[in-house]
């Protein structure tokens, strides 16, 4: 029996499902308590499994075992009994047993409630990722460390104080109303973004976890179409995003785990499912009448989709970078217009338009800059790579400057 | 930082230019604006179309369509926030409204809510 590998698919499946439906059981004062008792439900398993072989239905056995321990917690424990009992009573009938509800519906509806409850505006966005890989991913500390390049004490102190802040603010655990999905969405939307983006732009050298961080995002974005009230043209248009992006996977490193930069790319390596899902998504995010940050940056990453270069490709990008920004500046969008500007309208009017970005503490300002000089002057190029390079912090983006270097410098000899 | 309103002015907002002007023109006009965005100094605006456009005169007297005697007429215009005037002129150089001899770009500063102007 391959039981080492069986235990961590179902940990990560089934730990964060028991986690959701306990805590939408006992509320979100009670958080630590499911997922205790989801983390003991494992530990069983690990304990008897490896003796009495795995059982025939390893899911329904984590439930049973779930439900009973949650059961005989109720009963047992004093502080639990005097808090919780009377709200389950509340609830339950008397002489009979409290029932934990472990069907798929309820499954599907508790995840997303949770997602609500931990993307709350008053929990910093960096603990509602924390909280969303804990309890909605099923990721353990240990991973969650090495994903944000932390250690485990500061991570569980992370999550101690969001547990604590929910709790404090008694966020309930349930959807919004209708009226209030819109705004109530918008956290959760970037909290998505922002673990997509953890795992991409990752400093991690666990390419798995890396990933797994992106397929996480992807997954409880779905979760969000899937249910009707937010199947929104936002939500669609960043589903669509994380699918261009993902389709690349397999492309950007090879197999030293170097990064491949979009030019030098293999496309028969893009995932052309992905590719169709996304474009499938940006289409049903075409329907409303605003468009978020998330429509722009979805229809760049489809561009840059179709790998050959096309004046149109290019002046379609610029475009929508320049709207990209009106909307909503960041460093990062100014400097990708500057680089489709240059295909547009050649390197030197983008030279010219990008020393006026000064972003002289960002170590692509000058990435850019030595890209753009390579072919006009030199010696710029390599000035400005060498500032890059005393700028850049993880040993990806050094590796890749100092290619840059010498090829240039070999170009010079 | 102050903000200033770069408005466009049209000599003659009655001529008619074709949908392949119009197109090269929106280019344009969204390149110059996003240049000034990716200096994240661009704050907002709109453009103000010509057609069903109405001039209320004194004694509530109104023209529909301000092509009759007044010409010139108002394109849109942006706002910006910049470290000086210089700069804000620096800015209007790049409209692409300018290609056009005749018409102009006016800077004006936006008054600070805070009764100092």
């Amino acid at each position: 029996m391959q039981q080492p590998e069986i235990i961590p698919h179902l940990f990560r499946t089934e730990f964060r499902k028991i986690t959701a439906v306990l805590c939408k059981r006992f509320g979100m004062e009670n958080v630590n308590i499911a997922e205790d008792i989801a983390s003991e439900t494992f530990l069983s398993a690990l304990e008897i499994w490896p003796y009495k072989g795995l059982p025939e239905n390893p899911t329904a056995w984590l439930y049973t075992v779930a439900k009973n321990k949650a059961k005989n917690m109720l009963a047992r424990n004093e502080v639990f009994h005097r808090k919780i009992t009377p709200f389950v009573q509340a609830e339950t009938p008397e002489g009979q047993e409290p029932d934990i509800d472990l069907s798929p519906e309820n499954i599907a509806d508790s995840q997303l409630q949770m997602l609500f409850a931990i993307c709350h505006p008053s929990i910093p966005a960096e603990a509602q990722i924390g909280l969303a890989l804990r309890i909605l991913c099923g990721f353990g500390i240990d991973e969650i460390a090495t994903a944000f390049l932390s250690n485990k004490e500061t991570i569980n102190k992370r999550l101690y104080r969001a547990r604590e802040k929910l709790r404090a603010e008694k966020v309930a655990i349930e959807f919004p109303p209708e009226s209030e999905i819109a705004g109530r969405l918008q956290p959760v939307l970037t909290t998505m973004y922002l673990l997509f983006n953890e795992g991409y732009y990752s400093e991690s050298s666990d390419e798995v976890l890396r990933n797994d961080l992106c397929l996480e995002a992807m997954r409880l974005t779905d979760m969000l179409i899937a249910y009707p009230p937010t199947n929104l043209p936002d939500v669609n248009a960043l589903l669509a995003l994380m699918c261009f992006h993902a389709s690349r996977f397999k492309a950007r490193r090879n197999n030293n785990g170097e990064m491949v930069l979009y030019h030098n790319q293999d496309e028969s390596l893009w995932n052309q499912e992905l590719i169709s899902k996304g474009a499938w998504h940006l289409s049903k995010a075409s329907t409303g009448d605003r468009l978020s940050k998330y429509h722009f940056e979805a229809s760049i990453a489809y561009w840059h989709t179709i790998k050959e270069d096309t004046a149109e490709k290019w002046e379609n990008i610029l475009q929508l970078f320049n709207q990209l920004l009106m909307l909503e500046y960041s460093p990062i969008a100014a400097l990708n217009r500057t680089c489709a500007l240059s295909k547009v309208r050649g390197n030197e009017t983008a030279i010219m338009e990008a020393e006026k970005l000064q972003l002289t503490n960002n170590q692509y300002y000058f990435t850019l800059l030595g890209e753009l000089y390579k072919s006009i002057d030199p010696q710029k190029a390599l000035e400005n790579l060498q500032q890059a390079l005393a700028l850049a912090k993880t040993q990806a983006d050094k590796q890749v400057i100092q290619t840059g270097i010498n090829n240039l410098t070999r170009a010079k000899d | 930082m102050n903000e200033y309103a770069l408005i466009m002015r049209h000599e003659d907002g009655s001529k008619i230019a074709s949908p392949e002007q119009m197109q090269a023109w929106m280019k344009q006009t969204m390149d110059w604006i996003g240049t000034i965005a990716a200096q994240n100094k661009f704050v907002g605006g709109t453009g103000l179309p010509f057609d069903g456009a109405s001039v209320v005169g004194h004694n509530g007297v109104v023209t529909n369509g301000p092509f009759g005697d007044i010409k010139e007429t108002i394109g849109g215009f942006i706002t910006v926030r910049v470290e000086s005037l210089e700069e804000a002129i620096e800015f209007a150089k790049g409209c692409p409204v300018l290609q056009a001899e005749g018409n102009s770009v006016e800077v004006r500063r936006i008054a600070k809510n805070d009764g100092t102007h």
